[in-house]
């Protein structure tokens, strides 16, 4: 089952390159030059994200080399590794309903202190991968329609943030 | 609160170098970490320019349509309160199919009409209703194929296996979500709105004869 599941990872992308194409062909969709004009949002995409990684990148690098990070991992590790969660990642769990750029800058920041195959860049990955942010959501969504009360709309979002974060560990857990 | 956040990190930074003496380490890390962050996202370039475009031949060839069909009868079980043949559906078809696929960008607009649309079946137009408060909820857990920011960060710092995350994020996303729909059902039932269909709603019915 887990090298089915491995199998499947590893699988997932080239199928993806090469049957989206192949159906398009199929439909008579002019792939190349459909590709190249798709293309051209990629770029705009990643600078406009330059900004907000710098600003999150530099409070989280100083917050890291001033001896603050493991001051604050120093309180929390205790409680979670006895229950299998690195206290590296909870602070992750806790951006990352909150802003989507600072808990990509610091899952990035896990990537590059505890190498990119290591556990808790993995759980990390997971955990930036599979949820959306939820306060950032609620505010587009509800805001282009003028609606002043979400009712229990955030505590849904932040109920299946933190199911979401145990599961990303446990599943880790499971395939690493 | 990203404010606080932001100002916090950097006022705890300071505090604690002034305290353990690492002044010089704080100020180099500042400027490592700017560096850091623009070549996160340069090495982004690569994969967004590319998935984006593979993204674009997916919408074109009509499969984003296709999906769509694949979750309406989905969709209809968890929005009772909305008509199968009014807009508001139809747009959180394309808002879920542009989700899976990773679309952000098309899915955001999707979503915004969706969210419009259900507003005309508001009585109350300050206030959310059930079906918005769903239709947010499966937006926030959002479901979501292929992790590709997190693969293109893992192949930057030198992965052996960049993809081998993939499984492990869907297995993750499909628990929220899993999550996340049953707390809306369960506030949904608390809240004494219908939560399954067992006949076709009739929205608005009594406000228009007031």
């Amino acid at each position: 089952m887990v090298s089915f599941l491995h199998a499947l990872s590893t699988w997932a992308v080239p199928m993806m390159i090469v049957l989206i194409p192949l159906y398009a062909a199929y439909r008579k969709v002019p792939v190349y030059e459909t590709f190249v004009d798709g293309a051209k949002d990629g770029f705009q995409t990643a600078i406009g994200i330059i900004p907000h990684l710098v600003g999150m990148m530099t409070a989280i690098s100083m917050f890291r080399a001033s001896g603050a990070m493991d001051a604050m991992l120093g309180l929390v590790r205790p409680l979670f590794e006895r229950i299998g969660i690195p206290g590296e990642v909870l602070p992750l769990g806790m951006l990352r309903p909150i802003t989507g750029a600072g808990s990509l800058a610091y899952a990035t920041d896990l990537i590059k202190t505890h190498g990119p195959d290591s556990m808790i860049a993995r759980i990390a990955s997971t955990i930036q991968g599979s949820t959306d942010t939820t306060l950032y959501v609620l505010t587009v969504y509800f805001g282009a329609v003028g609606i002043r009360k979400s009712r229990y709309a955030l505590k849904v979002g932040l109920f299946s943030d933190a199911v979401g974060f145990f599961a990303a560990v446990a599943v880790c857990w499971l395939l690493f | 609160m990203v404010n606080w956040i932001w100002l916090g990190m950097i006022v705890f930074s300071v505090v604690f170098a002034a305290a353990n003496g690492r002044a010089q380490q704080v100020t180099e890390a500042a400027f490592g970490g700017a560096q850091t962050g623009v070549t996160v996202c340069l090495g982004l370039i690569s994969i967004l320019v590319f998935w984006l475009g593979l993204m674009r031949i997916a919408e074109e060839s009509g499969l984003v349509r296709k999906l769509s069909k694949l979750f309406a009868p989905i969709v209809a079980r968890l929005f009772p309160d909305v008509p199968r043949d009014h807009p508001a559906f139809g747009y959180i078809l394309s808002n879920m199919s542009a989700n899976v696929l990773g679309l952000g960008n098309a899915a955001t607009p999707m979503g915004i009409k969706a969210m419009q649309e259900l507003q005309t079946l508001n009585p109350e137009p300050h206030v959310a209703t059930p079906a918005m408060c769903t239709l947010l909820a499966l937006n926030t857990a959002s479901i979501t194929l292929i992790p590709t920011t997190m693969i293109a960060i893992r192949m930057n710092f030198g992965s052996a296996n960049p993809t081998d995350i993939v499984v492990s994020t869907l297995l993750a996303t499909i628990v929220s979500t899993g999550a996340a729909i049953l707390a809306d059902r369960w506030y949904r039932r608390r809240s004494g709105s219908p939560p399954i269909a067992l006949s076709p709603p009739k929205p608005n019915a009594e406000t228009k004869g007031g």
